[in-house]
C-alpha cells in the first residue's frame, strides 16, 4: 500500500532528524526545525509548535536555558457568585491549570481586574478562589478593582498596590498603572457611577491611564518611588515589570493605552533586559519598543476583539474567538525566564493550541522563531 | 438607472396605446381639421403636444421613442418645481429621530438588564465591533441554519447573558440593530464597511 510506504518514509525521516539534532549549529538548526515543521504539517501529524524536543536542543546555546518559570492568571472580572457563576468557573479553571503544572511555577502573578465592579463581595470571592493556588501569589490591581472606593478594599485585602521584589537574580516591579484624572468630583458621581464609568471600555468620555499622574498625588508618589527603586538596581539585572494597562500606546478609545508610557519607558531604558507583562487587553498581543519586550496576558473571563487600529506590528493575531465556546480566546499562561535574562511567554489558550512567543522573536524584529499562524477558522 | 428604464418603457407603451385620448380639448378648440396628437404620461399630468403628428396617426418606433424622451424631460422639468421640497425642518426631524434611535440602541447595548448575570453586549463588543451586521443573513455554522442579525442578538442574550430572548419587533431589538449598523458604518476603517450608509436616503 502506498500509504504504508509513506508512513515508513516518514518514520525514517523522523529517525534521521533526531540523529542529526545534536550535531547542529544555530543556522543549521533553524533550517532543520523549519523542515521538520513542514514535514509534520504536510503529514497532518501535529501542529509545528508542538515540536518541543527542538527547543530542548536549542536551550543549550547562549544562556537560553530556562532558569525558572512563573504562571499568570489575569482579568477574572468576578461578580458575586450568586449573580454570575460562569466567570467563577473560569477563574477556578485557571487555578486548576496552575496547580496541575509540573514542575510547579515559582510563583503566580495575578494581572488585575479580579472584580468586575470593585465590590467587597467580588474582591473577597476572588481572594478565596486565588487562595486555592499552591504557589505564592503576587497581586496587581486593575481599574475594575479600584474605582468603587479608590482602592480601599483592595489594599485592605492584598496590601500595597505597587511594590518590587527580587527572585533568583531578577528584579520584579508591580505597578498600579490605572490612575486617571479626577472625572467624578465635579460631575458629583456616586461611587458606583464612578465605577461603571471606568468599567465601560468604549466610554467615549473615558480618561487615559497613567502610572505617574492621575488624581491627587497618588501617581506622582508612585513615579518617584519607581525612580528610586530602579536607582538601586544594576544595569545588568534583568527587569520584569507588571502593569495592568499596556505600558505603551495601542488604542486610546478603549484605553489600551498608558498616557505617560514614554516617561516610564525612559526609566527602563538603561537596563539590558526589560520585559513588561500587562493585563487589560484580554488577547495575545506583543510588542517591542527600544530595549523593552511587551507581552499582554489572557483573560479568564472573555476575549476582547483586536482594536480597529494601532495593533503592534509584531503581534500575530489570534483568529476571532468562537462566541459559541465560552472558553475560546481565554486562558492563562506561563512565562519562562531564561538564564540570559530574557523572558518567553506561553499563552495557554483554553480552546486552542498553546502559543509560545519568544524574546528572540521580538528582538529579531519578527524574523526568527516566528510563532505559528493560527490554524483555526474564524467565525 | 433601472428605474429610468422602466419609466421610459411605460412612456413608450403609453405612446403606442394612448392615441385615442382626448385630453387635448384646449389645443384642438382652435383648429378642428388639423387636430394635434397629445400624449399623456402615466402620472396623468405630464403631457406633450405633437405638432407634426396627426391625432389618429400611428407613430413609428423611432418617433415614439423620441416622444417618450420628450415626456421624460418634461416630467423631470416639472418635478423640479412640483415635487416635495425637503426643508431644514425635515432634515432636523430625520437627524433627531435617527440619533434618538441609535442612542436608545446604545443604551440597551450597554445595559446588563437584558441578561441576568451582569454581562452586557459591549463587554465582548466594544463599539459594537465583531458584530459584522453587513454579513447577515448568513448560514451560521454553529446554529446550522440561516440567521439574521437579530437572531444573533437573541443568541447572545440567551447564552452569554443568560437572559430571555426579545421578540423580533421589540423596540429594544430594533434600536440595538440601528446602533450596531450605525456603529459598523461609522467606525469600520475597511473600505467594504462603507457600503452601509444608514440615515441617508
Amino acid at each position: 500500500m502506498p500509504s504504508e510506504k509513506k508512513e515508513e518514509q516518514y518514520l525514517k525521516e523522523r529517525e534521521e532528524f533526531f540523529k542529526m539534532l545534536p550535531k547542529l549549529n544555530r543556522r543549521q538548526f533553524l533550517k532543520v526545525a523549519m523542515a521538520s515543521a513542514a514535514v509534520a504539517l504536510a503529514k497532518n501529524q501535529f501542529p509545528p509548535h508542538s515540536f518541543q524536543l527542538v527547543e530542548a536542543v536549542e536551550a543549550k546555546q547562549g544562556g537560553t536555558e530556562v532558569k525558572f518559570r512563573f504562571a499568570y492568571i489575569s482579568d477574572t472580572h468576578l461578580y458575586e457568585r450568586k449573580l454570575n457563576e460562569r466567570f467563577v468557573r473560569a477563574a477556578l479553571k485557571a487555578v486548576q491549570d496552575v496547580n496541575a503544572l509540573d514542575p510547579q511555577p515559582d510563583f503566580v502573578l495575578f494581572g488585575g481586574d479580579l472584580a468586575q465592579l470593585g465590590q467587597a463581595e467580588e474582591l473577597k470571592l476572588g481572594k478565596e478562589i486565588l487562595s486555592e493556588l499552591k504557589p505564592k501569589v503576587y497581586m496587581m490591581v486593575g481599574e475594575h478593582d479600584w474605582y468603587l472606593d479608590l482602592g480601599e478594599k483592595w489594599i485592605e485585602l492584598f496590601g500595597k498596590p505597587y511594590y518590587s521584589f527580587d527572585h533568583k537574580g531578577v528584579h520584579f516591579i508591580v505597578l498600579n498603572s490605572v490612575l486617571v484624572d479626577d472625572y467624578w468630583t465635579e460631575a458629583k458621581m456616586s461611587p458606583m457611577d464612578r465605577m461603571k464609568f471606568m468599567a465601560q471600555l468604549d466610554n467615549p468620555n473615558g480618561r487615559p491611564f497613567t502610572v505617574g499622574r492621575g488624581y491627587g498625588d497618588v501617581g506622582k508618589k508612585q513615579f518617584e518611588w519607581l525612580k528610586q527603586d530602579l536607582a538601586k538596581v544594576s544595569r545588568d539585572t534583568p527587569i520584569v515589570v507588571f502593569s495592568h494597562s499596556p505600558l505603551y500606546k495601542y488604542y486610546k478609545p478603549w484605553n489600551f493605552w498608558t498616557d505617560d508610557a514614554e516617561e516610564v519607558q525612559a526609566l527602563l531604558r538603561p537596563f539590558r533586559n526589560v520585559t513588561v507583562i500587562h493585563g487589560h487587553t484580554h488577547q495575545p498581543v506583543f510588542h517591542r519598543i527600544g530595549n523593552i519586550n511587551f507581552y499582554g496576558m489572557l483573560s479568564t473571563a472573555w476575549p476582547w476583539p483586536y482594536a480597529p487600529t494601532g495593533l503592534p506590528k509584531l503581534t500575530i493575531k489570534m483568529n476571532r474567538a468562537d462566541p459559541f465556546d465560552q472558553f475560546d480566546g481565554t486562558g492563562d499562561g506561563t512565562v519562562e525566564v531564561l538564564a540570559n535574562g530574557k523572558a518567553n511567554k506561553i499563552y495557554n489558550l483554553w480552546s486552542r493550541e498553546p502559543m509560545k512567543v519568544t524574546a528572540r522573536y521580538l528582538e529579531s524584529g519578527g524574523r526568527e522563531e516566528v510563532p505559528p499562524l493560527p490554524i483555526d477558522p474564524s467565525f | 438607472m433601472k428605474k429610468t428604464f422602466i419609466l421610459l418603457a411605460v412612456f413608450l407603451v403609453s405612446a403606442f396605446f394612448n392615441t385615442t385620448n382626448d385630453l387635448s380639448a384646449i389645443e384642438s378648440e382652435g383648429d378642428k381639421k388639423t387636430e394635434k396628437k397629445v400624449i399623456t404620461a402615466c402620472d396623468g399630468e405630464t403631457q406633450v403636444v405633437l405638432n407634426d403628428v396627426a391625432k389618429d396617426e400611428v407613430m413609428s418606433r423611432e418617433k415614439a421613442q423620441e416622444v417618450a424622451a420628450m415626456l421624460m424631460a418634461t416630467y423631470q422639468q416639472q418635478k423640479k418645481y412640483q415635487s416635495t421640497k425637503f426643508t431644514r425642518r425635515d432634515s432636523l426631524i430625520w437627524d433627531r429621530e435617527l440619533k434618538a434611535m441609535i442612542e436608545e440602541g446604545y443604551k440597551w447595548f450597554h445595559d446588563p438588564s437584558l441578561g441576568t448575570n451582569g454581562i452586557s453586549c459591549d463587554m465582548c463588543h466594544p463599539d459594537a465591533v465583531d458584530t459584522h451586521p453587513e454579513t447577515y443573513p448568513k448560514f451560521q455554522i454553529q446554529l446550522k441554519r440561516i440567521a439574521l442579525l437579530r437572531d444573533m442578538i437573541n443568541w447572545c442574550i440567551e447564552n452569554p447573558m443568560e437572559g430571555k430572548p426579545l421578540k423580533e419587533d421589540d423596540p429594544r431589538m430594533k434600536a440595538m440593530e440601528a446602533y450596531i449598523i450605525w456603529a459598523r458604518a461609522k467606525q469600520d476603517p475597511r473600505p467594504e464597511g462603507k457600503i452601509l450608509n444608514p440615515g441617508k436616503r
